[in-house]
């Protein structure tokens, strides 16, 4: 089956806390949204080409927990979790999100994710906005990753992109 | 505080798309301004706006020659930043295009339903 990208994703930095990654998709948004929601559709994305996932948990409701796992090709493990904060179906999704791998001594850091779902001519933007508790927690991967070198920070990145689904 | 500054720091300089085309095209080598404001489409006061923040925070530099001013990437300090957003975009892409096939399959699916639901 050919299936044509719809475009790339964009990513800016509109505060110093935050990240946003915008896409459309050609589909609409409750097709988009259950993608999004469903355990073994999840499981069919969001490895991104880098691996296979090995969990996916969604207790869609407010206060229900979520969390994803996967291996990477080179066998190491990354997860995360969080808690549901807000569900407005095929509309919206705010729940927060713990990485579960950071280093020993550094204190975990709950994100706050928005997941937006725009419908226009049968065609969707999803606009995810990841809102972090300070420039240090945003930037921590990266700074980190410039000292060990292009490889580490791409691994780093991996890492850091995986936290946003 | 209102609104901070979002441009004065080296990453979110280059967080925007815009600025990321003129380090692709200065990465290529030194240029006036109408080279970039041909070569990106945009229009001048907002290539100047860009290369104002750009130079803000050390990622171009400019020098006077005759009558032009050319600009050069100073990008030793930026790269690795730049690298990481793109990448970071990358990794968005392909999970996204995983979900491009995901959804075709969905729309097969509910035609060959006739939307009964």
């Amino acid at each position: 089956m050919a299936v044509t990208s719809s475009g790339t994703a964009t990513v800016t930095l509109p505060t110093d806390e935050q990240i946003l990654i915008t896409r459309e998709f050609d589909a609409p948004r409750n097709l988009v949204f259950r993608a999004w929601t469903t355990p073994e559709l999840v499981r069919r994305w969001w490895h991104a080409n880098r691996g296979d996932v090995t969990v996916v948990e969604i207790d869609l409701r407010v206060g229900g927990r979520w969390r994803y796992a996967m291996v990477t090709e080179d066998g190491f493990e990354v997860a995360f979790h969080g808690e549901y904060r807000e569900i407005v179906p095929d509309e919206r999704i705010v729940a927060t999100e713990v990485y579960e791998g950071l280093p020993e001594g550094v204190p975990e850091e709950e994100a706050v994710t928005t997941a937006t779902f725009a419908e226009r001519d049968g065609r969707t933007t999803v606009t995810l906005l990841v809102q972090h508790t300070s420039k240090a927690h945003r930037d921590g991967h990266i700074d980190s990753g410039m000292e060990a070198g292009l490889q580490d920070a791409l691994d780093l990145l991996e890492q850091v992109a995986i936290s946003l689904g | 505080m209102a609104r901070a500054a979002t441009t004065t720091d080296a990453f979110n300089a280059v967080a925007e798309p815009r600025r990321r085309a003129i380090l692709d095209v200065l990465a290529g080598g030194e240029r006036p301004v109408n080279d970039l404001v041909r070569v990106l489409g945009l229009a001048q006061p907002q290539v100047s706006k860009h290369l104002r923040v750009l130079r803000e925070v050390g990622a171009v530099d400019v020098r006077g020659e005759g009558r032009q001013r050319l600009y050069r990437l100073n990008g030793h300090a930026l790269k690795p930043i730049h690298d990481w957003v793109k990448a970071y975009e990358r990794s968005w892409s392909e999970r996204f295009d995983r979900l491009d096939a995901v959804l075709e399959e969905l729309k097969q699916k509910e035609e060959g339903d006739g939307g009964d639901e």
